[in-house]
């Protein structure tokens, strides 16, 4: 990156620490880190798309829509991640190339398993062999955020379902004596105030998702854990500029300072979010902070 | 003007059939990454080492254009047999037992040996700890020994185990571990014989790939044949390297 890295074997100290810390392979080491944030700030909007959708459809009084709902909450929250990481994911990626399979090549005569091997047209390929290598890098990011965001899902839909139970059923016969209908007394009542139910449960799986990053390998995406585990192990010179013994220990502890420190600001901005939320709610958290509020009380002071 | 026209009209077609001929069948090469000299990431991060040599060599005679791949070595079947590449150039020896799960081309390196390495001549190799990379020969053969196989899912983890003393000595590829002894100034020396295993090296193939199969296989003969592949073979395993008759 730099010139004065021309000759590694010259140099030592902090220069040589520079120059070895800018090497492409820690570029990629640290865009790793973007990689994994990203994923984090799209899975967790997604996930809690998704946990709100089953969340609801497990309320509905439709008897299927609420099997369904019901299903996925049991189903995924009952699978162990690893298996559904390793399992779903080629399953889906074989889903998505078989319907294209079908609709792209009608007249393909031969089996699509065949033995071991799992053959479509090459049209039909997701994403094509011919793209480029990022193209297959963004489609497996894409599986990466769906499965993450299928995973955590079921689990804030369980958590959302609970809050949404929470809420103090005067509030809801008082908005119904309004004469609300049901889907505004959902709009307007129950929505608004379960979030303050919700977010221990969610403020916990973010925690478990934020560590469930390192997953990502076993996606194919080149995340931290890999990107730390490939630099710290033992280089001999023969093929780097950077010869070095094992260092995995202080890339993994790196990557220890830096899993605490994100924790630790999630906290943070987790309790101000809980105390936006908590306001005017009669909640035990608030009580402490500002003193019981009358105002929110159904029944008689 | 009628033979401006038609002059014309043979460049525009004949340009066309260059478009056509350029537009090359892409090959995915699935590698490990990790096990140099054969296959490792240099310090920009790309793949390097022998097998990025051959394999480029090979796609260069075969007229195919080649993306290179890493992948676990853990998931490297699987990953090839559902298709995500579309070959396999990871150091893997031809054996009897992956040979009915994928195809192999012929082998673009002799049969080679592989040897225990460890801190000390003293080593227990038949009723110690010893440690291997997971789902390779050498685990296969540690099994069978008697020893106590350790695994760990890369090279580099199963030499630092001995290292670290979780494992009395490692076995692998003799190639692989030279540049590690040399380096590592004496803590480290190879013990007991040599063990020779698995037919050579070639390219993993999906069995249903036949025609692949063909292009990789002559390429590799060519090379072979003009003395190219012993070339490279000394170029990265030194002058004492076993090569090709």
């Amino acid at each position: 990156m730099f010139a004065s890295c021309a000759d590694p074997e010259t140099l030592s100290g902090l220069s040589w620490l520079m120059c070895y810390l800018t090497t492409g392979k820690h570029l990629a080491f640290y865009g790793a880190f973007g990689t994994v944030l990203l994923l984090l700030a799209i899975t967790a909007p997604v996930a809690l798309l998704f946990g709100f959708g089953g969340a609801v459809a497990a309320r509905s009084r439709f008897a299927p829509l609420s099997w369904l709902g019901r299903g996925y909450i049991a189903v995924v929250r009952g699978v162990p991640d690893i298996a559904f990481f390793l399992f779903f994911v080629i399953a889906l990626d074989q889903g998505i190339e078989w319907l294209r399979h079908k609709a792209k090549c009608p007249d393909w005569d031969q089996p699509i398993r065949q033995g071991n091997d799992f053959i479509v047209c090459a049209e039909a390929k997701m994403p094509l062999s011919t793209s480029a290598q990022w193209v297959h890098e963004v489609y497996g990011f894409w599986l990466a955020v769906f499965t993450f965001a299928l995973v955590f899902g079921a689990f804030a839909a369980n958590v959302l379902f609970g809050a949404m139970r929470a809420v103090p059923r005067p509030q809801i016969e008082t908005a119904e004596a309004y004469g609300m209908t049901r889907a505004q007394v959902f709009r307007r009542i129950l929505v608004p105030q379960m979030w303050v139910y919700a977010l221990p449960g969610l403020s916990n799986l973010w925690m478990v998702l934020i560590k469930a990053s390192p997953l990502l390998f076993l996606l194919g995406v080149e995340d931290i854990v890999y990107w730390a585990r490939e630099l710290g192990s033992t280089k001999t010179p023969q093929f780097t500029d950077y010869p070095h013994g094992d260092w995995r220990m202080w890339y993994f502890l790196f990557l220890l300072v830096f899993y605490l420190g994100f924790t630790r600001i999630s906290e943070i901005v987790l309790d101000r979010i809980m105390l936006r939320l908590s306001h005017g709610q009669e909640t035990l958290a608030n009580h402490k902070r500002t003193g019981p509020i009358g105002m929110n009380k159904a029944g008689p002071p | 003007m009628k033979t401006l026209i038609l002059t014309t009209a043979a460049l525009a077609l004949s340009a066309g059939a260059a478009l056509a001929e350029s537009h090359m069948q892409t090959v995915r090469m699935g590698t490990e990454g990790a096990y140099p000299p054969y296959n490792f990431l240099n310090d920009a991060g790309e793949v390097d080492g022998f097998e990025r040599e051959v394999g480029d060599e090979i796609c260069a005679r075969a007229e195919l254009s080649c993306e290179w791949v890493t992948n676990d070595w853990d998931s490297i079947i699987p990953n090839l047999v559902s298709g995500n590449y579309d070959t396999i150039i990871a150091g893997m020896s031809i054996t009897d037992e992956r040979d009915e799960v994928i195809d192999f081309t012929q082998n673009y390196f002799p049969p080679a040996a592989s040897a225990y390495a460890a801190p000390s001549e003293d080593v227990d190799l038949e009723g110690g700890v010893i440690s291997a990379q997971a789902t390779t020969i050498q685990a296969g053969h540690v099994a069978d020994s008697g020893a106590a196989l350790l695994e760990f899912a890369t090279p580099d983890e199963a030499v630092a185990a001995v290292r670290n003393g979780e494992a009395d000595a490692v076995f692998a590829d003799k190639d692989f571990l030279a540049p590690i002894v040399e380096s590592s100034g004496g803590e480290l020396i190879f013990v007991g014989e040599d063990v020779p295993l698995g037919d050579g090296i070639g390219v993993g193939l999906r069995e249903s790939d036949a025609e692949l199969r063909d292009k990789l296989d002559a390429a590799i003969q060519s090379m072979k044949d003009d003395g190219s592949l012993n070339e490279l073979i000394l170029k990265w395993f030194g002058e004492d390297a076993k090569t090709f008759e």
